[in-house]
């Protein structure tokens, strides 16, 4: 770490993380492995969407590649340096850099504060800003995301849902960042209200160049959002490709199974489709199944997926699976 | 141009573009925004005034304080003044509740004895939410062991009958006086109100807001001091209003035992106490510290009520 943050050569990624490992304590010697050895690579500009079934871990990776929640192992390079370590000034530095949209439109924001101090806070820590010159910056976020000015001084039980998340997305956009990573900001809102919202971060990241990590379940819309899309499974990455190859010509079993899912708007065509079932459960997360964690439940599974974990290789240019099928 | 444009222009009259002039928008057309801007406290305001039992809790309050600080003077007699020429007399235009078994003015010394009450009642519920909200943050921002063994001592101190705290206590310091019962009283007093915030802060600290704030990289004593202590203050401004009548009752209980306050001083409990013995004869005796008693605890507990429904953003409607 010998050159400054900010400084540094600007590397093709903007945010990697080195196999990333979060384990939580689950009482004595146990440990959820939320996130396990996780390898993703942001470049500039793009979105990645992170896609798999509750509690696969997808939310704990968004929250541990920002440092919301400090690595149990592994690192994260944020423009080419090693920020899993850094404490005070340059992790605040790193922290401008980086923020993050949360799914409860409800539950982020602070019922005892006015919109415009939600917004100024971030403002409050890393520029500093005169009275008025905070309230101008607050404004324009506020038209920014499509909201009147009058809000500032409202409290967030006035708004509505889709109005709470944009004043959420003009919080994180107050510092400035590169990075966002959008914690299914879309899930909790109502089908008309998603659109709006989607498109409202898309013209955002056309205007400010922002990178995304796109967390969410619903597979169309990550489709329609994303440039590439990661799956996981039970804390791993299973399947990382650009949005056409996973949407076409997934590889991982996995994948095939979750694109089959979405359901198809014309009934017809819907009973035509041939659909893949996975029988059972996901495997508890306290006790993984050995090898490939998704043996349990893949139609192909061998005694080498048992026997030995595979790892995320690449199978064609830009096409990451994780398979001893795939070899 | 598709084919509905060019339908869609067949079908137009000419008119020609000078009849066009751009007017421009007005940013805050869109949405006019009916309801006048209030803060949070105006808004409690407005909430607690719809309810009216509170608003009446409140005002009995008040007028009980104006009596307790003033009553006394009124009454133009001395709370300690013997009068051996007017024992056990009725209320009366004179003695406005009547006299006691010495001759002493019970209007005089039933105010007399709310200022002690009272002020058990208030002293005692700020100390005790001070503290106990000083531990509770601290166990729920540590967290891990430090909540285990701090709330451990809680359960703990909680599990010790409060009236063997006082006797114990009485029995040292050899005394009977206020301050010994508010020493006794709050020792133990503390406990609750420092599980409540401790319950709040822990439920704050996972809330996505505070994670935003941290996200944001605001500084953990900020994060306390603009997140915690405002979104618990309604918490405990609530718990305390519950806890006055208690401390009262338990002076109260412990004067009429006669473990608290001592002649000439007294209290709504000790007069109690006194006028028990003539309870047959002399009614009105038991009457007035008794209504005293009862009213300053049904007012605070509605009151807590209206409070706890005013103070909660979410209770709009």
């Amino acid at each position: 770490m010998e050159e400054k943050m900010g400084k540094a050569p600007n590397s093709e990624y903007i945010l990697e993380a080195v196999d990333l490992c979060k384990y939580f304590k689950a009482g004595r010697k146990q440990y959820v492995k939320a996130v396990d050895h996780v390898n993703i690579r942001m470049r500039h500009g793009e979105t990645l969407g992170l896609v798999g079934e509750s509690g696969c871990g997808k939310t704990t990776t968004g929250r541990t590649m920002i440092r919301l929640y400090e690595p149990t192992s592994g690192k994260i390079l944020f423009e080419g340096q090693d920020i899993s370590k850094l404490k005070g000034k340059e992790l605040l530095h790193f922290k401008k850099n980086v923020q993050i949209i949360f799914q409860d439109p409800y539950a982020s924001l602070d019922p005892r504060m006015t919109i415009g101090e939600i917004i100024s806070e971030g403002m409050d820590v890393h520029m500093k800003l005169s009275e008025e010159e905070k309230e101008k910056r607050v404004n324009d976020l506020l038209r920014k995301v499509g909201l009147n000015t009058e809000y500032a001084n409202r409290f967030a039980h006035e708004l509505s849902g889709g109005q709470r998340q944009r004043i959420g997305i003009a919080r994180a956009l107050a510092v400035e960042p590169k990075f966002i990573v959008c914690d299914e900001p879309i899930s909790a809102l109502d089908v008309s209200i998603q659109a709006q919202v989607v498109n409202l971060l898309m013209k955002l990241q056309r205007e400010m160049g922002l990178t995304y990590l796109f967390i969410s379940h619903d597979l169309s819309m990550i489709q329609h959002i994303s440039d590439r899309v990661g799956v996981m499974y039970l804390g791993s990455i299973v399947e990382l490709a650009p949005e056409k190859t996973i949407y076409s010509a997934s590889k991982h079993p996995y994948t095939q199974a979750l694109i089959s899912a979405i359901p198809v708007a014309d009934p017809e065509a819907d009973t035509e489709k041939d659909r893949i079932k996975l029988e059972g459960e996901v495997p508890s997360p306290l006790n993984p199944p050995s090898g490939c964690k998704f043996r349990t439940r893949c139609r192909y599974a061998t005694e080498r997926c048992a026997a030995e974990a595979p790892v995320l290789r690449e199978v064609e240019p830009d096409h990451f699976v994780a398979c001893h099928l795939c070899e | 141009m598709t084919a509905e444009n060019k339908r869609n222009e067949a079908m137009m009259p000419d008119i020609p573009d000078e009849k066009f002039t751009i007017i421009g928008i007005d940013e805050n057309a869109g949405e006019v925004l009916a309801r006048k801007r209030i803060s949070y406290w105006q808004d409690a305001w407005r909430r607690f005034r719809e309810n009216k039992i509170a608003l009446v809790a409140a005002v009995i309050l008040i007028v009980m304080i104006f009596f307790i600080i003033f009553g006394p003077m009124i009454s133009g007699y001395e709370f300690e003044e013997i009068d051996n020429t007017a024992i056990n007399q009725g209320p009366s235009a004179k003695h406005w509740f009547g006299t006691d078994n010495l001759g002493r003015d019970l209007f005089a010394r039933v105010w007399q004895a709310g200022r002690v009450s009272l002020i058990i009642g208030l002293v005692g519920a700020f100390v005790a939410s001070i503290v106990g909200s000083i531990y509770g943050g601290i166990a729920a921002y540590f967290g891990g062991v430090v909540d285990d063994i701090m709330m451990r001592i809680v359960e703990i101190l909680l599990s010790v009958p409060y009236l063997l705290i006082v006797i114990l206590i009485s029995v040292i310091t050899d005394s009977k006086s206020l301050g010994t019962m508010l020493v006794a009283l709050t020792l133990t007093g503390w406990c609750g109100i420092a599980r409540i915030v401790r319950g709040q802060m822990l439920q704050l600290k996972s809330q996505e807001f505070v994670l935003a704030a941290n996200a944001l990289g605001v500084s953990p004593i900020r994060i306390i001091l603009k997140h915690m202590i405002p979104n618990t203050m309604s918490l405990i401004i609530v718990a305390i209003t519950f806890d006055i009548p208690g401390y009262i009752f338990s002076e109260a209980f412990l004067s009429y035992v006669g473990l608290g306050i001592q002649a000439p001083q007294t209290s709504w409990g000790a007069l109690c106490a006194a006028a028990q013995q003539n309870f047959m004869f002399y009614p009105y005796q038991l009457l007035f510290p008794g209504i005293m008693i009862a009213l300053t605890m049904l007012s605070f507990t509605l009151l807590g009520d209206g409070l706890r429904d005013a103070l909660d953003p979410k209770q709009r409607k």
